[in-house]
């Protein structure tokens, strides 16, 4: 069972409370875009056996989105943050590298 | 053929160690915008008589209540019958503002459940992945969550009440729910 804090409303909730969507930091590609570059947004994700990045939404809660790190084979959670940035913040960063030194994920380490 | 409004369960109540009854109709009117806004704070005030709620909190008094429900969401609670002179006045207060106030008391239901400290905290802890123990949930906190499969908020407006808001479309689940949660026999004894 995953537990989150939510970063929108304070609340330590389990799993059930939460849901996710799907892998963080994604750049979009829409319209005008190369066949190759939609073709990777809409189907390349990554699935790592350990420090994963995610959004979630507080579903049955204050119903807003953030982010969150996590492990995906001990469900450890990093840490959560706002949505609102394209890139995990460094101290989020700096707490991966404490438990998971050399850690990588896409263009992040 | 009469056009009164009655509520989703016309008052439903149940015994069991605990009391639950939906609670008729109720006024209620969600407000969006920027909570921090001189104006939005006048609005509230002048709606309820009560300050914007801090954080997962809600301020009552006798002309009514106010909850905080998300870092831009609050939710008035007036009596019913007044609600339309309320959000024409939260409309007035807030004009030039970037806000939404939507009438939404026909769309909810409230419940209460009501009996021993222990019970009413068990009744909820038995249906909602809330601390219900005395000093984590206390009155004057507003929690959203999920109770069951819908979802649900609660507060506490004393330690041996408990009240709920659901949409009025799960109005008759949220009764089931509860009152399986407060039958006769099933006490756990979590919190006594
Ligand atoms: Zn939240």
């Amino acid at each position: 069972m995953l537990i989150l804090d939510c970063p929108c409303c304070g609340v330590r909730g389990e799993e059930t409370e939460f849901h996710s969507g799907g892998e963080a930091h994604l750049k979009r590609f829409g319209p005008g875009s190369s066949d190759d570059d939609f073709h990777g947004y809409l189907f390349e994700k990554v699935n790592p056996k350990g420090v994963h990045f995610e959004r979630w939404r507080h579903v049955n809660g204050c119903g807003k989105w953030f982010h969150a790190a996590r492990c995906t084979m001990t469900l450890e959670v990093f840490g959560t943050y706002s949505a609102q940035t394209l890139e995990p913040p460094q101290e989020i960063k700096d707490k991966i590298t404490a438990k998971r030194p050399g850690w990588s994920w896409r263009e992040f380490s | 053929m009469s056009n009164a409004a009655v509520s989703a369960l016309n008052g439903a109540t149940v015994q069991g160690f605990a009391r639950v009854e939906e609670m008729g109709l109720q006024g209620m009117i969600t407000l969006r915008g920027d909570l921090a806004s001189a104006k939005v704070k006048n609005a509230v005030k002048e709606a309820t008589g009560q300050d914007v709620p801090a954080l997962r909190s809600l301020n009552t008094g006798d002309k009514g209540a106010v909850a905080w429900m998300s870092p831009d969401e609050l939710l008035i609670m007036v009596d019913y019958a007044g609600v339309t002179d309320t959000l024409a006045l939260i409309e007035a207060a807030l004009s030039g503002e970037h806000f939404l106030a939507v009438n939404v008391s026909d769309a909810r239901a409230m419940f209460r459940v009501s009996g021993s400290a222990a019970g009413v905290r068990e009744t909820l802890a038995k249906l909602c992945p809330v601390d219900m123990t005395p000093g984590a949930f206390e009155p004057g906190m507003f929690r959203r969550t999920r109770m069951a499969q819908i979802p649900a908020a609660i507060w506490m407006p004393d330690a041996e009440t408990v009240q709920i808001v659901c949409f009025r479309s799960v109005a008759e689940y949220t009764f089931n729910l509860l009152r399986d949660a407060v039958a006769e026999g099933g006490e756990v004894g979590l919190f006594s």
